[in-house]
């Protein structure tokens, strides 16, 4: 029984797909991060603005994290990966990792959005009639006063937000691509040994581990530094 | 569904080719021949005398029963592979055309255990040693192939050898024969994507992201006739391949357990392969007259 | 005779049902320092903002240098650039060192280049006796420099009016000097201010004219020597009174 889980030939045998199959899921994360970040960052700072001069903008952020939200990100890797190219229309990709991605964009963005939002909200209302009070407009205030101090504010929360994108950017095994989760799946498949599981999850491991320990320690000293301001 | 039936179906053929090395005890007669059973005419064991009791699914559907704009649904008409095959079997043994009946069963109603109120049942059954714990099989009268399946204006259409498939995009489920064949037969350049099962598969290749699904010939047939159309898209089965998967499907018919009749079926069943008339049906039914393009390197 | 630097005619402002500025009218001329003084919620601190537009006015004009600043077509951010506000919080932005807090607006909002608005700023904070803080961070500085370092920043784009909000009252005795004696450099400098205090000795000292408010009304208003000395109103009696006896005049 324990051979079926953890056998050194397997894993050595199922090593090498595995492996580069998580390559892929660790470029295909590094770009999709990368972009939710930043338009998240867009999306709660468009939610941020006041005045009914920008309610259109508002209610279009409004409606999209709302509906984003309650789409289960599986469900939205299909439409987007196979239904977006069955469309055929000209000009519109059909590459899966690039809908894959997409998906994981969209889906990530709508949560991470609000969580500078509740970032943004924690920056005393005296910061923004202070920045306003100088002459910046309602987007610079946001950009150079209100926002750098709300990401410090959120930075464990976004960090949270990592470790649970490194995993489900495995989710794009749905579409055909073979990523390392895929493999894993592969290699089961064919020997009936769990040890390729095992194989994925370790490497998955070697990156939430680390990023779960940096969160806590982040979190920790900006709990201190705080505590010694306020004192 | 069709993945994990699939995966099941490979451990108990594995489990099956060991049962039979441990027990083989060799024979000079065909395979699945009792030489004491008796399969004169008179003798054979029936449940109406002097008729031949068929069973088969409800609907039959092409290419294995009623092919032809009339006779869909019609075993009776002697068209399609298992339609000839049914006729041609009973020849052999002695039955006249019009002492053949055809009865409607349930796919797995027929795999219960239990007497039969037919003779045997013909509808596609795979060999599987779970199945034959509750009911006897005759010998494989077709073992799937793989076939190459696409719609309209990928680049693998016209496709005739494995060297022109190296650039191909292909697709197969996983943990099917077929995964496997693309992998060590076919070897395309670019990895085989993989997929749950072929619903996803066709949605990949009606979304443009692959030329070709590797499925067996049997499923290329529902494929193209059924799911890929339902997705509005025109299927087509490319080619087959001659060389064989590792561990194909192969398709018997079903007796009730312990049913003496198994050792005549197969005595016929023999002659036909001998003879060449089984191929020559597969080729005329299952190939359509060489209409499907065959790949063999 | 020149019209007033600033113009404020029956403003009006009710946040819900509770009215915290009713028909205010007040002008300051050029030059002029106008302390506005009354008890906590009198409505000092929501007419500066409402100056600076921060908080929008239900009735009544606000007119700087003749324009009506309170019309709906004008840009809230180029009336904002002309007048600098200082709370009495400080706010300052804690994420940026002092300098990078004083030259924000002048990079950002006027468009100056960093090594112009640099050199601005350290000029400034010398005068004000902070060019050693330029490179600290807010938290590192005491009240009072926080509080100096936020009426640089209002200066660092040059207004022509400063509006200062209770600037002293967040900090420490031994602190408020200071900054009084900031203000009054601006005042001697001619800066047109208005200023909303409870230092009546520094309003004495400073105001050329002295606005008493009381539920958001301008109760009376005069030269520091009459309302300080002839209130011509009992509330403002009262009020003075009570200052007198918590020993803060």
């Amino acid at each position: 029984m324990q051979r079926q889980f953890f056998s050194w030939f397997h894993f050595k045998e199922s090593f090498p797909d595995v492996a580069s199959g998580f390559w892929l899921d660790i470029r295909m994360f590094l770009v999709a991060e990368i972009l939710i970040l930043s338009f998240a960052l867009v999306l709660a700072m468009i939610r941020s603005l006041r005045g009914p001069a920008f309610f259109p903008l508002r209610a279009i952020v409004v409606t999209y994290i709302d509906i984003i939200r309650g789409i289960p990100m599986l469900l939205l890797i299909l439409l987007l990966g196979f239904g977006v190219p069955a469309l055929q229309l000209s000009g519109v990709p059909t590459s899966r990792i690039f809908w894959g991605v997409a998906a994981l964009v969209i889906s990530y963005s709508a949560y991470t959005a609000e969580v500078y939002r509740a970032g943004i909200e924690s920056v005393h209302e005296s910061q923004r009639m202070s920045a306003r009070s100088i002459g910046l407009t309602q987007v610079q205030a946001l950009r150079f006063v209100i926002v750098p101090q709300a990401i410090r504010n959120v930075i464990p929360a976004l960090l949270n937000g990592f470790v649970s994108l490194q995993k489900d950017v495995a989710l794009v095994f749905v579409l055909g691509v073979r990523e390392g989760l895929r493999e894993a799946d592969i290699y089961n498949a064919r020997t009936f040994n769990y040890t390729s599981y095992v194989v994925a999850a370790v490497l998955f491991l070697l990156i939430s581990v680390p990023v779960a320990r940096f969160t806590d320690w982040y979190t920790e000293r900006d709990r201190r530094r705080r505590q010694a301001m306020s004192t | 569904m069709f993945a994990a039936k699939q995966k099941w179906t490979r451990v108990l053929v594995v489990l099956g080719a060991l049962a039979l090395l441990a027990g083989a005890c060799g024979g000079d007669e065909a395979e699945g021949v009792d030489p004491d059973v008796s399969c004169e005419f008179a003798d054979l064991n029936l449940v109406t005398a002097g008729t031949l009791t068929v069973a088969t699914g409800e609907p039959v559907f092409p290419p294995w029963m009623g092919v032809g704009d009339d006779v869909f649904d019609v075993p009776e008409s002697k068209t399609g592979f298992e339609g000839a095959l049914v006729y041609e079997l009973a020849a052999k043994m002695g039955f006249a055309d019009d002492q053949v009946t055809f009865v409607r069963t349930g796919f797995d109603e027929a795999i219960a255990p239990g007497p039969k109120d037919w003779d045997f049942n013909i509808q596609q059954y795979s060999i599987t040693e779970a199945r034959e714990e509750v009911v006897d099989f005759s010998q494989p009268y077709y073992t799937t192939k793989q076939a190459l399946v696409s719609i309209g204006g990928t680049a693998v259409i016209g496709a005739s050898s494995l060297s022109d498939l190296a650039d191909a995009r292909l697709g197969a489920a996983i943990g099917t024969t077929s995964f496997d064949f693309v992998e060590d037969v076919i070897e395309p350049n670019q990895d085989a994507s993989v997929y749950d099962d072929n619903v996803d598969a066709i949605a990949a290749l009606v979304a443009g992201q692959l030329d070709g699904i590797v499925v067996d010939l049997p499923t290329a047939y529902f494929m193209t006739a059924v799911q890929i159309p339902e997705q509005g898209a025109d299927g087509i089965i490319v080619a087959q391949f001659e060389a064989e998967a590792q561990d194909p499907d192969n398709y018997g018919m079903l007796f009730a357990d312990g049913n003496t009749l198994v050792s005549c079926v197969n005595a016929a069943l023999a002659e036909l392969e001998d003879d060449g008339r089984l191929e020559a049906l597969e080729d005329e039914w299952l190939e359509q007259g060489g209409d499907i393009a065959s790949i063999s390197e | 005779m020149t019209s007033p630097k600033l113009e404020i005619d029956s403003v009006s402002k009710a946040f819900d049902e509770k009215v915290v500025l009713e028909d205010v009218d007040l002008s300051v001329g050029l030059h002029d320092v106008v302390c506005l003084i009354g008890s906590s919620g009198s409505g000092k601190s929501t007419l500066l903002k409402c100056i600076n537009l921060l908080v929008p006015i239900d009735g009544g004009n606000i007119v700087l240098d003749g324009e009506a600043i309170t019309d709906p077509g004008v840009n809230p951010n180029q009336v904002r650039q002309r007048m600098g506000i200082v709370f009495q919080a400080f706010n300052l932005f804690p994420h940026m060192k002092v300098i990078d807090n004083v030259t924000l607006g002048p990079r950002k909002v006027h468009g100056v280049d960093a090594a112009a608005a640099a050199d601005t700023a350290r000029n400034l904070l010398d005068q004000f006796g902070l060019l050693d803080k330029a490179d600290e961070y807010p938290d590192r500085l005491s009240g009072g420099q926080q509080q100096r370092v936020a009426i640089v920043r209002a200066l660092a784009y040059e207004p022509e009016l400063m509006l200062l909000d209770e600037v002293t009252s967040a900090l420490d005795p031994e602190l408020i000097a200071e900054v009084l004696n900031v203000i009054r450099d601006l005042k001697t400098s001619g800066m047109t201010m208005l200023i909303a205090t409870h230092e009546m000795g520094f309003a004495r000292d400073v105001a050329d004219q002295v606005c008493f408010l009381d539920a958001g009304r301008i109760l009376e208003q005069g030269p520091p020597a009459q309302i300080f000395k002839n209130p011509a109103e009992a509330r403002t009696r009262q009020f003075l009174q009570r200052i007198v006896e918590a020993g803060r005049l």
